[in-house]
This record gives C-alpha cells, structure tokens and sequence, in this order.
C-alpha cells in the first residue's frame, strides 16, 4: 500500500515535471508553428540564473518563482526580435538557427561558469510514508504545474490578451486585419512561453544537475510530449505529461531507470504513428 | 548537377586531382597530419550521407549518427568475432541499412510528415544512446566481443588487406583506404543521381504530389534514398572505428549528429562537394579552436549555424557557383545588351 502510494507520486512527480517543461514549448510551437530546438537552453538559463542569485544571497523562492522566469522572458524577447522573427514559415531554417543558437548559449555558459557550478539545496523538509520517504518539493512541483496550467487557460480564455493571441494563432492576415500587430504577439507569446520555461528551469534547479549541457537531456522529452500532445496547447500537454509520466515512472520502477526512459521513447514514436495529430488531434478536438 | 553533367571533361579531371591528392598526401605530412586527415575523410563519408538523403531526398534526419554509430558498433563486433575485417566492413554497411529500410518503412509508409520525422530519427538516436551506454557489465557480450556499456570497447582490431587477417594496414594504407572510400562513395553517389532512380527521388523532393501522379511511389523513392543514406553513414562509422581503434556509445551522441548538419548547412545543401568541404572545413576549424582555451567551439560552431541560416541560406559551394555563373555571364550579358541596344527595332518584335 504505501509502496503504491509512493509510487502514485512519482508518476505525480514525473507528470508535473513534463508539464512545467512542456508549456512554454507548447505554447511557442502551438501559437507560432517554432520549434525551438533552444528550448532546453531556456531551461538550462533558467535553473543558471536560480543558482547563481540564490548564490548571492537572495532568498531562494524568489530566485526560483520570480528572477528565473523573469530573466529567461526578456532573453526570448531578445532572441525573438534578433533571430526567431526572420524565420517564421520557414519552418526548417527555424530549427536549424534555434539550434545554433543552443550551441551558442551552452558555449557562452561554459566560458563564462565553466563546466560545473554550486547547486541550490532542496527546500521543503522530507515526510514518510510507512518505510519510504519522499519530500514535499514533490508536492510543492504537482501545485505549481496545476496552477500554471490553470493560469494559461484563464489567460487565453477570460483576458483580451488572449482572445488576441487565440485569434493571431488562427489566421495572422485576418487578424492583422482587425488592427492587431500579428510581429507583437508573437514578440510576446514567444518571451511567455520563454518565462515560463525559465520557471521550470528555476523549478527544476534544486532536484536536477545543473551544468551547461543539461539541456539536451530535456529537449528531446519535451518535443516529444509536445508532439505527442498535439495542437491544443493545454489539453494536449495535460495529456500526453500524464500519460508519458506514467509511462516513463512505471517503466523506471519495474526495469532501471535507463530502460524506463527507452520505454517512453518508443512509446511515443508509436503513439506519433498511430496518431500523427497527437493525442488532441483526436479526442480532445477544439479544446484549448 | 545538370550544369555540369554536361562536361563530362571537367568530372574526369577533378576526379584525377582527388586521386592524384589522395596518392600524394602521405608525401607531403607529418603521420599525425595523416591521421587527422584520416580522421576528416572518415567523417566526409558521414557528411555525404546526409547531403544525400536531405539534399536530394528532402529527408531532413536528425539522427544521421544513429546509423553511424550502428555501423561503428557493428563493425567492432563482428572484426572481434571474425578476425577479419574484409567481412566485418560488409555488415557494417548492411546492419545500418536494414535498420534504415525497417525505420523508413515505419515512418514514410506511416505518411509521417517532415517535423515529425526530425522529431522520430532524432529519438530513436537518443534510445540507441541510452540502450547502448547501459551496456555495461559481463553479461552484455555479443560473440567474443563485450559492449563495455559507457566504456566503450576499447583496442578495436583496425582495417587488414582483404582477405588476409596476418596484413594489417599502416597509418598510410589507412589513409588510403579511407580517402579512397570518401571518393568512391562521392562518384558512386554521383553516378546513383544520374540514374532514374536518383532523377526521380530529385522529382520526388521538388514535388511529391506531381512524382505519385507520374506514378511513381514517393514512399518507396524515400525509402530507397533513406537506406543508401543509411549505408553511407554505417560506412563512415566503420572508417571511424578503424581510425581511433575505439568506439564509445558518444558516437550516437546528439552533438555529433548537430554538427553534421551544420557541415551540410555550411557547405551548401544539395551538393555532393558541399557537405565534404563543409565537414573539413569546420572539423579543422574545431581542431584549431581546441588548441586554445579562451573560447569554447560550441560558441564558434553556434555562431557560425547562425550566420549561415540568417545571410547565407544557400551555403558555400551554392553561392560560389552562383557567383562564379555571374562573374562568366557578366561580360556576355554586356555583350547581348549592347546588341540589343543597336537593334531596338528586332528586339521590339
């Protein structure tokens, strides 16, 4: 019993972790047809700049919840006027130049902090259940993923901001048309999803390594989940976090952890096979 | 391509130099320039599988390394378990062709568009990576031959002459077998293009709906160029093998295999020469930035991608050509336009 419960909240743990990582990507990919193969750059400068201001003495909530996503926002509103937007429709190129540009922060990282840094301690005390033990930071990683998604839905849903964006996402000319600046929402939904992938980076800071090629080991996971999850930013994160989390954690606990990330990679190549829309391309169709 | 496959005298003359340059070097360097000639050719192979499949296939693989490291891993097994390399160089082209044609079938047949294909090669490299390195231990042993998990295997038997295990090539054969192999798969490419095949998958590339209405299968033409793309690379990995006498599961890793596109990018996509003289260029520019300790190559790698995507989306060799067609048009056009201009009445009509 309390091995199951333990489990269940490593799967919460996994799903939440995807969920965070996954947002800001959706968000970019979705409105903006980018992908950004700098993606896990943005998490690495996130989880950087939690450490080296919790470093310096600032209090380490406010280095993770406020000065990460802050910090990566305005660098992808930086990189979006210098770079992303001389590539929109070409959908290639994008990639190519965004990954370009993830050798270059991890190159400029290297050189300035060089291969290793100081890591952050993990808030929040431990609790056990029975003969196990977990922490709350796990918890603590499930809220703020709710609250985010929570948060994108009222965003798009209830603000002007984002009947503007959801109507830029859907035809740009027509939208250009009615007198919104298609060039400043993309400015701004890509330095959202930027901020909010900061946020995961800050987030992930105290329970992953943090050096400059950390990176790469998120991006994949998290283009995959955007993939699999398909074109509704949130009902297709929710869903293929939960079931890629679930996935990844069972395979982990039944093989090793190596194994249980094979799984979930091949699941998803079959997933991407049977359904090339994602999972929101078939049963949660129109949703946001 | 067509420009010049109507000068047959200039191919044979370029292709003289390569050989008479591939005969030549070992005359002229230190074995350690050799070497890392050796190690450059090698790589060329690699960067003319992907210039292959993306540029005349429109196969954008992210994962090129995939098949590299498959022929890299499959040529150290069997040379362990065979003792002769003669063989051993075979599988390592076959295995990585298999994986491709069983890949490919599962990816074009499955109507998988372009992103999503980035997004699966890319993946299936990352399993190949993960798979490998927790290889470690007693238990995973192919033959005689232990995988050695993150070690690596070390002390991997090198190329013999064919046939002959007791004949171990010296540093100079190596090279020669090496370059050799680069210039053979270059003309073998080359030649494949001209054929209907190749002339088909360029129609498939430029327009896949108008290819399946001449009836012709776009899927099978993908296919097909996937899998040559696949032998190509497992080759490479084999010389690569052969070169440094170890392989280590980095070989599948994702920085290798972004740096093959940037070596196409760089030299020019849909070219044959491009993506070689791409690699050279910046695997010697890599070695030089290695010897200092200011900055670091991801930096320079990175800007240069960067640069390229943004001002020079074409790549070199394009763009030279272009250049070139101009500067030998120029004086003509000159020529036409004053002709024109004498005879407003002709030209009128």
């Amino acid at each position: 019993m309390d091995l199951a419960f333990i489990i269940a909240l490593d799967v919460l743990n996994g799903a939440a972790s995807l969920v965070l990582l996954c947002l800001g990507l959706a968000i970019i990919f979705g409105m903006m047809r980018v992908i950004n193969l700098a993606h896990g750059e943005f998490v690495m400068l996130g989880a950087y700049a939690t450490v080296i201001s919790a470093n310096a003495g600032l209090n380490i909530w406010i280095a993770m919840l406020v000065v990460a996503p802050l910090f990566v926002g305005v660098v992808g509103i930086v990189i979006e006027r210098c770079l992303i937007r001389f590539l929109y429709g070409r959908l290639v190129d994008t990639m190519l130049a965004t990954w370009g540009l993830s050798l270059l922060i991890v190159g400029l990282v290297t050189t300035l902090y060089g291969n290793t840094i100081k890591g952050v301690p993990t808030p929040l005390g431990g609790f056990s259940v029975g003969a196990y033990k977990s922490s709350y930071y796990t918890l603590f990683l499930a809220a703020v993923a709710l609250v985010m998604l929570a948060l994108v839905y009222v965003v798009m849903r209830r603000t002007r901001f984002g009947l503007v964006a959801r109507a830029t996402m859907q035809n740009p000319g027509m939208a250009a048309t009615l007198g919104v600046n298609p060039s400043r929402i993309y400015m701004m939904s890509f330095g959202i999803g930027a901020a909010i992938t900061g946020l995961a980076g800050g987030l992930l800071a105290p329970v992953s390594g943090v050096v400059p090629t950390m990176g790469a080991a998120y991006v994949a996971k998290a283009f995959i989940t955007v993939v699999g999850g398909g074109s509704a930013i949130l009902a297709g994160t929710a869903s293929a976090s939960g079931l890629f989390g679930l996935i990844n954690q069972l395979g982990s606990y039944f093989t090793t952890p190596v194994f249980g990330e094979v799984i979930l990679f091949i699941s998803a190549i079959i997933l991407i096979r049977i359904l090339p829309q994602g999972i929101s391309g078939r049963f949660f169709k129109g949703s946001l | 391509m067509t420009r010049f496959a109507g000068r047959p005298l200039l191919n044979w003359a370029a292709l003289a130099a390569a050989v008479a340059a591939l005969i030549a070097v070992p005359e002229f360097v230190e074995i350690f320039t050799l070497m890392q000639f050796t190690l450059f050719a090698a790589m060329g192979v690699l960067a003319l599988s992907l210039g292959f499949i993306w540029g005349y296939g429109g196969i954008l693989s992210f994962g090129q390394t995939a098949f590299f490291g498959l022929g890299g891993y499959a040529y150290a097994v069997s040379v362990i378990n065979l003792g002769d390399s003669t063989g051993a160089i075979g599988i390592a082209i076959a295995l990585p062709a298999v994986f491709a044609a069983i890949l490919g079938y599962f990816v074009f047949y499955g109507r998988i568009s372009d992103v999503y294909l980035g997004v699966i090669t890319l993946t299936v490299t990352l399993i190949l990576f993960n798979v490998v390195n927790a290889t470690a231990g007693d238990e995973y042993r192919i033959g005689a031959a232990a995988l050695g998990g993150f070690n690596g295997m070390p002390s991997v038997p090198t190329f013999n002459m064919p046939g002959n295990p007791s004949m171990v090539l010296d540093p100079t054969q190596g090279w020669y077998a090496t370059g050799g192999a680069l210039i053979f798969v270059y003309v073998a490419l080359r030649l494949l293009l001209r054929s209907p095949f190749g002339r088909i998958a360029v129609a498939v590339r430029e327009n896949e709906v108008r290819a399946s209405l001449l009836g012709y299968d776009p899927r099978l033409i993908k296919l097909g160029v996937f899998v040559v793309g696949g032998a190509v690379a497992g080759l490479g990995g084999a010389l690569y093998v052969n070169w440094g006498a170890f392989v280590s599961p980095t070989i599948f890793a994702l920085s290798l295999s972004a740096e093959i596109i940037i070596w196409v990018t760089v030299g020019g996509l849909g070219t044959l020469i491009g993506p070689v003289v791409g690699c050279f260029m910046i695997q010697y520019l890599d070695s030089q930035i290695g010897t200092q300790q200011t900055f670091n190559s991801n930096l320079a790698l990175g800007a240069i991608l960067i640069v390229f995507v943004l001002l020079l989306p074409q790549g070199l060799i394009p763009t030279l050509r272009t250049l070139a067609g101009r500067a030998i048009a120029a004086p003509s056009r000159t020529a036409a336009k004053t002709t024109v201009a004498e005879r407003p009445a002709e030209a009128r009509q």
